[in-house]
C-alpha cells in the first residue's frame, strides 16, 4: 500500500508530465501536419454551435478554477480576508456551474459525434480512447464537486493543493495525499493519465490556441526562401547586406 | 514605394466555351484525394447561376472579404480580431458541406459482379461524406451549368437578384456566358487576414497566396474569410487548402495546369509590378466603385527607368523585371484597359482578371439580322443593350457600368478593324480613335486576345534564375534538400556540438574563402585535404598532385600508373 502511496503520488505526476512535454515536443517536430482541430463542423453545424462554446468556455473556467484553488495557497486568501467557507461557497457554486456547463457541453458534442453519420465516420479509434479519459476525468471531476457540495465537505486545500505545490518543489509529500476522499485519488488518477495521453491526441490543438493572431498585422508575407537552405543563417542585425 | 512583383492572370471570357477541361485538369492534378472530393480550386460557372459554392456572392450572408468602418479603416467583414477569437469555437459563418454538395460515388461493384440476367444492374450513388446510399443526388458543382434549372434558381443569382424583375426576366431569355474562376491571389487577401494560425501567407516573391499546412490548425478562419470562397477545407487533414496558382510549374516557368490545358487559349499569365505600400491605402478607398481605378493606381509601368531602378533595389531579379515589360496582363490590364477584376467591391485587390465577353452583344446583334461586326452597329448595341452591361458591371467594377463600356467598345473597335483588314479594305484610324486607342493598339490587342501565341499568353520568369545568386550557397553545400529538418536531418560533413552531421555545414562560400587564404598564404603546394578526402578543384592552385585528386589506382604500382610515359599519370602524352 506504501509503494502504491508512493507510486501514485510521488512518480506518476513526474510520469505523466515527462510524457506530456517530451510527447508534445516529439508531435511538434514529427507530426506538425496532424497537429489540427479537425473541425468537424463542415459536417454538422446545428449541434456543434451550441455544445462547442459551451465545452469550450465551461473548460476555461474549469480550468481557471483549478489554478486559483491549487495555486493560491489558503494563507493568501485568508489574508485578503476571504475566509475559508465563503471561499469554499463561491468555489463550489461557480465550480459546479463550470462543471455542468463543459459536461453538459461535452455530452452534447458526443452524443453528435455518435448519431451523425459523417462525424461518426470521421471518428478515429484515437479519438475514441480520448473521449474515454476526457469523459472520466471530466465526470470524477464534477462528481468530487457535487460530493463535496451536497454531501460531507472537504478542504482540499489542505491536503491536495499543498501537495501539487510540493510536487513543483520537487519535494512531494505524498502522505498527504494518502489520506484524501477516494474521489480525490480517482479524479487526480485519470487527470494524470489524461495528461500523459493529450500529446497523441487531437487536444494537442489547445497548445497552439491562437492568442498572437490579436498581435500580428492582418496581412502575412513570406519568402520562399523562409525553409532555411544548408549554411544561410540569417545574417545578425546590422549585417543584413545592401543588395538582394 | 515598394516593389513587388506578382503573378497575374487574365482570361478572355469572350473565347470561354465552358468545356471544363481546366476544372478537370486541375482537379485530376491537385485535389484528387480523400477530404477533398467536393474542392475545386478551379471552377466553370454559368452566367446568369448561383456559382459554386452556392449564392457565394451574398456578402450579406457570409461576409467575406473587407470593409470599412466608420473611421475609414479596413477591417473583415466578418469581424475583427476579437471578433474572430470568440467565434473559433463554432463559426456560424462557415458554408456546410451542403452549399457545396455532398460528394457521391458510385456501387460499381454492383455492375461488375453482377449475375447473368433480365435486369440492367445498376449502380447507385454512394455518399463520400456518410458513406450511405443516396436516393437522388441534389446538387453538385454545376447543377446550373448551360442555365439547367434556370425557372427555379434563377432568382437564386445573387448579382440578378440586385436587379429589376423585368431586367432579371430578359437577361436569362437572351444572354449567357461563362466565368471560370480559381484564387484571385488577392494583393489585400482577406483569407491570410482571418488565419489565426498565420499559416496562410502571400509569398514575396511571385504573390502566390499558399496555405503553409504545417502550420494550419484547422481554425476555418479562411473559409469564411475568402469573399470568392475559394479556400476549401479538407475534411479528412482537417487543414485548409487552396488553389496554388500550381506554384511548382510556376517556379520552373511553366503555365498553370488550367491555363496550360485550355482549350480556348483564353488565359494569359504575366508579371506585374505593384506599389506594396500603397495597397492598404488603396482598398480603403471609399466608394466602391472607385476601386477599379485605385487598384489599377497601384501596378507600375515597368518601361519607367524609376519603377526600374526601384524594383531592383527591392530585390527584383532582372529576368523578372524584363518579364514585366512583356506582360500580357500588364498590356490588357493597364496598356489596353480590356480586363476588369472580379467583384472589386471585396476590397481584396484581387489579382485574376477577365476580359468581359462581347461575344453575347454580337450574338443578339446578329439574331436581329443585323451586321454583328459592323463597328457602328456594335457601339451602338452596346448602348442600347444596358442589361448585360450592367449585370456585367455588378461582376467587375461595383456596378459602375463605365470601365465595363469602354473595354466592350474596345473589344468591338478590334473586330471591326481586323475585319476591315481581314477583307481586303483599307484599315480606318477612326475606329480606334472612336474608343481613344490606335490602330497599332488595336492590332496589339488583337495579338494578344485573337491570336494568342503560347509565347505571347505566357511569359513568366522562372524562379531558378532569379534565385541564381542565392544557389551559389548550396551548389557546393551538398543536397539542398538536406538541411536541419529535412531529408536526412542535416549536411553530411563537417561535426556540430552534438557529433558527426549535427549543426549546419559551413557555407560554400566561407570554404572557398578560407580556402583561398590557405593558398595564398601557404608555403607549400595547396594541399590540406589529406588523404581519402575530396579535392576542391576550383580552390587547387594547380601545384603538385594532391591525394585526393584522383581515385586510388588498382594494378600496378608506379608514378606512370597510366603508361602514357610522361609520368604524370594524366594519360596524355606531351
Amino acid at each position: 500500500m506504501a509503494a502504491l502511496t508512493t507510486f501514485l503520488w510521488g512518480a506518476l505526476p513526474y510520469l505523466a508530465v515527462a510524457l506530456l512535454i517530451s510527447g508534445t515536443v516529439w508531435r511538434y517536430r514529427y507530426d506538425r501536419f496532424g497537429w489540427t482541430t479537425r473541425s468537424s463542423e463542415l459536417y454538422e453545424s446545428r449541434l456543434l454551435r451550441i455544445g462547442s462554446p459551451l465545452f469550450h468556455v465551461g473548460l476555461l473556467f474549469v480550468i481557471a478554477g483549478h489554478v486559483v484553488g491549487l495555486f493560491v495557497p489558503q494563507s493568501w486568501t485568508d489574508a485578503v480576508g476571504l475566509h475559508e467557507s465563503a471561499y469554499h461557497a463561491l468555489a463550489l457554486a461557480l465550480g459546479v456551474v463550470a462543471g455542468v456547463l463543459t459536461f453538459g457541453g461535452l455530452a452534447l458534442l458526443i452524443w453528435r459525434r455518435r448519431t451523425t453519420g459523417p462525424v461518426f465516420l470521421g471518428t478515429t479509434r484515437n479519438d475514441k480512447v480520448m473521449y474515454v479519459f476526457l469523459v472520466a476525468a471530466l465526470g470524477t471531476g464534477l462528481a468530487t464537486t457535487l460530493i463535496n457540495a451536497f454531501g460531507a465537505t472537504y478542504n482540499y486545500r489542505d491536503t491536495v493543493s499543498p501537495w501539487l505545490r510540493g510536487l513543483f518543489r520537487l519535494v512531494p509529500d505524498t502522505g498527504l495525499m494518502a489520506r484524501v476522499p477516494t474521489e480525490y485519488h480517482v479524479h487526480v488518477t485519470v487527470a494524470l493519465l489524461l495528461f500523459a495521453l493529450l500529446p497523441f491526441t487531437r487536444l494537442v490543438h489547445a497548445f497552439t490556441a491562437p492568442v498572437a493572431y490579436l498581435f500580428r498585422p492582418y496581412v502575412v508575407y513570406r519568402s520562399r526562401d523562409d525553409a532555411r537552405r544548408p549554411g544561410t543563417a540569417r545574417p545578425r542585425r546590422g549585417w543584413e547586406g545592401t543588395g538582394p | 514605394m515598394r516593389v513587388m512583383a506578382q503573378i497575374a492572370m487574365v482570361m478572355n471570357l469572350d473565347k470561354c466555351i465552358g468545356c471544363h477541361t481546366c476544372s478537370v485538369t486541375c482537379k485530376q492534378t491537385w485535389t484528387n484525394r480523400a477530404g477533398v472530393e467536393y474542392v475545386w480550386f478551379n471552377n466553370v460557372e454559368t452566367r446568369p447561376g448561383q456559382g459554386y459554392p452556392r449564392r457565394y456572392e451574398d456578402q450579406d450572408r457570409w461576409r467575406g472579404g473587407w470593409e470599412l468602418t466608420r473611421r475609414g479603416r479596413l477591417r473583415p467583414r466578418s469581424g475583427g480580431r476579437l471578433r474572430r477569437l470568440a467565434s473559433i469555437f463554432a463559426n456560424p459563418l462557415l458554408p456546410g458541406i451542403r452549399d457545396y454538395y455532398e460528394p457521391w460515388t458510385y456501387d460499381y461493384r454492383t455492375l461488375t459482379e453482377a449475375p447473368a440476367g433480365d435486369d440492367f444492374p445498376v449502380a447507385a450513388p454512394r455518399s463520400l461524406i456518410s458513406g450511405e446510399r443516396m436516393d437522388t443526388i441534389p446538387w453538385s458543382a454545376n447543377w446550373d451549368d448551360n442555365l439547367g434549372g434556370m425557372p427555379g434558381h434563377g432568382p437564386d443569382d445573387p448579382v440578378l437578384a440586385r436587379m429589376s424583375q423585368k431586367v432579371r426576366l430578359e437577361f436569362e431569355q437572351s444572354f449567357m456566358f461563362y466565368l471560370p474562376r480559381i484564387c484571385e491571389h488577392c494583393l489585400n487577401p482577406s483569407c491570410v487576414a482571418a488565419c489565426p494560425s498565420g499559416a496562410l501567407y502571400k509569398r514575396e516573391e511571385d504573390g502566390i497566396v499558399l496555405v503553409d499546412q504545417d502550420r494550419c490548425r484547422g481554425w476555418r478562419m479562411c473559409v469564411t474569410g475568402c469573399p470568392y470562397k475559394k479556400v476549401y477545407f479538407n475534411h479528412r487533414t482537417g487543414k485548409a487548402e487552396k488553389c496554388t496558382f500550381c506554384y511548382p510549374r510556376v517556379e520552373a516557368g511553366l503555365p498553370t495546369v488550367c491555363s496550360e490545358t485550355c482549350v480556348g487559349r483564353l488565359r494569359n499569365l504575366g508579371v506585374l509590378l505593384y506599389d506594396a505600400d500603397r495597397v492598404r491605402e488603396a482598398a480603403a478607398t471609399p466608394r466602391e466603385q472607385d476601386l477599379y481605378e485605385a487598384q489599377l493606381s497601384l501596378f507600375l509601368d515597368p518601361h519607367d527607368p524609376a519603377v526600374a531602378g526601384a524594383a531592383e533595389r527591392a530585390g527584383i531579379p532582372l529576368a523578372w523585371l524584363d518579364a514585366a515589360r512583356r506582360s500580357p496582363v500588364y498590356d490588357l490590364i493597364a496598356t489596353h484597359r480590356v480586363a476588369l477584376p472580379l467583384h472589386p467591391e471585396y476590397r481584396t485587390m484581387p489579382m485574376v482578371w477577365y476580359v468581359p465577353p462581347l461575344s453575347p452583344v454580337v450574338e443578339s446583334l446578329t439574331a436581329t439580322g443585323h451586321d454583328g461586326e459592323d463597328e457602328h452597329n456594335l457601339f451602338g448595341a452596346i448602348a442600347s443593350l444596358r442589361i448585360p452591361v450592367a449585370y456585367l458591371a455588378e461582376l467587375f467594377s461595383a456596378g459602375n457600368t463605365g470601365p465595363v463600356d469602354t473595354a466592350l467598345r474596345r473589344l468591338a473597335a478590334m473586330r471591326a478593324h481586323r475585319r476591315r483588314l481581314n477583307l481586303g479594305e483599307r484599315p480606318d484610324a477612326s475606329i480606334a480613335g472612336s474608343v481613344g486607342m490606335s490602330t497599332e493598339q488595336l492590332d496589339d490587342m488583337y495579338r494578344l486576345l485573337a491570336l494568342a501565341k503560347y509565347e505571347d499568353r505566357y511569359v513568366i520568369p522562372t524562379a531558378a534564375v532569379g534565385d541564381a545568386r542565392a544557389l551559389e550557397e548550396s551548389a557546393l553545400g551538398g543536397c539542398s534538400l538536406d538541411f536541419e529538418g529535412g531529408p536526412g536531418m542535416g549536411g553530411g560533413h563537417g561535426s556540430g556540438p552534438f557529433g558527426e552531421a549535427s549543426g549546419r555545414p559551413a557555407p560554400a562560400t566561407v570554404e572557398t574563402f578560407h580556402a583561398l587564404r590557405a593558398r595564398a598564404t601557404d608555403d607549400r603546394p595547396a594541399d590540406t585535404a589529406g588523404p581519402g578526402a575530396r579535392v576542391n578543384l576550383l580552390n587547387w592552385d594547380g601545384n603538385g598532385r594532391p591525394d585526393g585528386l584522383f581515385p586510388p589506382r588498382t594494378g600496378r604500382d608506379g608514378d606512370d600508373a597510366d603508361g602514357d610515359g610522361d609520368g604524370d599519370g594524366d594519360g596524355r602524352r606531351r
